[in-house]
């Protein structure tokens, strides 16, 4: 049962009900499903030459294989990227210092407000210059991804920092650590640890929002997909072949961040997990889905 | 300034991201309900319908379905949402397209924002309205909804503002917002980008920021005590 809280068990009427909506359920996805066929039938989407290309190795070798590296490429450089600045960002997000807080805070939240499209437009336009187009386009997709997401994660990393114990930092200032190298040995460490999940997930956004170097001719999945589909004249075909790839890649990494989840959750010791310190559990599932949500692109 | 106003129309462009943000909201939040209700039934085939609508569309990047609405529907299918006698044919459908894909997608987010609304309710207010004979009516009304909308506030209000700043994709067909308007500035006056970047991303700073404030306030607000 999804959610125990609006149903009871059901009695025997209730059983008969539900077995009338799944018959109705049943067909609506059916005559749905017949729509849509009958319609790719009527505009011919349903020939096999349409179809036969998407299992010749030229259409992966020329155009879906190269295209799926690029992407892979600009997310790893990204996500790499991105963490580094992101702890960076919270380091002086967290320090003593308050210019430096200030100035991180205005960096965090300009880089979080501003669509990364607009800032990739913006990165590739100034760089078509000095590093020429192509390596511009790149390079554009890798520094608005970059900036965004070390925002996001900035604030990722900040929010687990202000869920730890305060103990954690008072036991760290009276064993005679200055309050940067609490912050760095013994607030840090817990905190990214228990964020490790975001962090993860985070890597699903990345990887959605490389497609958006198709607007700055980055050759990536949807841009080669867009070629190989002008190429063998089965735009429909390859393209649901290209959402069914990131499908499966996205799925596969939420899992992964579902199973660190729980293996984090599991160990039970740190003192950042969030229902290690009386609170409600959903206060630091709320904030890490809350920021996954507003990451979204 | 002045030319980035009269000769590249930077106030329409802003115009059309306000216009696709409220109208995609709307449509996003119709579909996303709907599909928050399916996800939430007791019925085995309509949960199922529903976790695969979110599946499919939150792994998808928006650019891939929104091309894909162009490419898929209107190209391949022949399915259009304008009149095609009309003049402004293409602008007209470019812009619905838009749309559609916009509150597709969006959808699978406010369906999840719905939910885990409703998951942050303790099983036990659910048990205690039972047991005071309240009817699944009554309870729903009186006891989980009110509790459901309190807790999802956060949840949507951040889909909203990501909606808001995903409508810069829609220039992937050609619809002329602000990303369009960038783009053409870096095609025919790239001295003038630094400019036209600042002034669109001023605009996002000046709207994204207090309506994140706003969202956090009124989520202060109605959170529910426990």
């Amino acid at each position: 049962m999804s959610a125990g809280v609006l149903f009871d068990a059901p009695g025997p009427k209730a059983r008969a009900r539900h077995r009338i909506l799944t018959g109705i359920g049943a067909v609506l996805a059916l005559a749905l499903a017949y729509l849509v066929w009958h319609r790719l039938d009527a505009r011919g989407q349903l020939r096999s030459a349409l179809w036969t290309p998407l299992t010749k190795p030229e259409l992966w070798n020329d155009y879906l294989l190269p295209g799926l590296l690029a992407t892979l490429k600009a997310a790893l450089f990204s996500i790499v990227l991105a963490a580094i600045f992101g702890f960076v960002m919270a380091l002086l997000r967290l320090s003593d210092v308050k210019a430096l807080r200030w100035i991180a805070g205005v960096v965090v939240e300009f880089f979080r407000a501003v669509p990364v499209l607009l800032m990739m437009i913006f990165t590739w336009g100034i760089m078509i210059e000095p590093l020429g187009s192509e390596r511009a386009s790149f390079w554009g997709v890798v520094a608005a991804l970059t900036l965004y997401n070390g925002a996001v994660l900035c604030e990722v990393i900040r929010s687990g920092v202000d869920q730890l114990p305060n103990g954690q930092r008072e036991a760290g200032l009276s064993l005679g650590l200055t309050s940067s190298r609490t912050l760095r040995m013994i607030l840090l460490p817990q905190a990214v640890t228990a964020m490790l999940p975001t962090l993860v997930s985070q890597l699903v956004v990345v990887l959605k929002d490389t497609a958006l170097g198709y607007n700055i001719m980055y050759g990536e999945l949807l841009n080669s997909a867009k070629d190989a589909g002008s190429n063998y004249q089965n735009m429909l075909p390859t393209l649901l072949l290209v959402a069914l790839v990131y499908i499966v890649v996205n799925y596969l990494v939420t899992k992964l961040a579902e199973l660190l989840e729980r293996r984090i959750k599991s160990r039970g010791h740190t003192a950042g997990s969030p229902d290690a310190h009386g609170g409600p559990p959903a206060v630091g599932v709320d904030a890490g889905a809350g920021l996954a949500a507003n990451s979204h692109q | 300034m002045s030319d980035l106003i009269n000769e590249y129309h930077l106030l329409d462009a802003l115009w059309m991201t306000i216009k696709l943000t409220i109208l995609s909201a709307l449509g996003a939040t119709i579909i996303g309900t709907v599909i928050a209700i399916l996800r939430l039934s007791p019925v085995g085939v309509l949960r199922w319908l529903g976790t695969s609508y979110v599946t499919l569309f939150r792994n998808t990047p928006l650019t891939v379905v929104v091309f894909m609405c162009q490419a898929g529907l209107y190209s391949a299918l022949g399915i259009y949402f304008a009149n095609s006698s009309d003049p402004k044919f293409t602008d007209t459908n470019s812009f619905r397209i838009a749309l559609l894909g916009l509150s597709l997608y969006h959808a699978s987010f406010i369906c999840e924002a719905i939910r885990s609304g409703i998951n942050t309710i303790p099983l036990g207010q659910a048990e205690a309205a039972r047991s005071i004979g309240l009817t699944f009516s009554q309870s729903l009304r009186e006891v989980i909804l009110p509790q459901a909308f309190r807790g999802a506030v956060v949840p949507i209000g951040n889909t909203f503002i990501a909606l808001a700043k995903n409508t810069t994709v829609v220039v992937t067909i050609g619809v002329i917002e602000t990303a369009g308007f960038l783009k053409a500035i870096q095609e025919s006056a790239p001295d003038q980008l630094n400019l036209a970047f600042f002034a669109v991303a001023a605009f996002f700073v000046l709207t994204m920021i207090p309506l994140g404030l706003g969202m956090g306030a009124l989520a202060k607000k109605v959170a529910v005590k426990r």
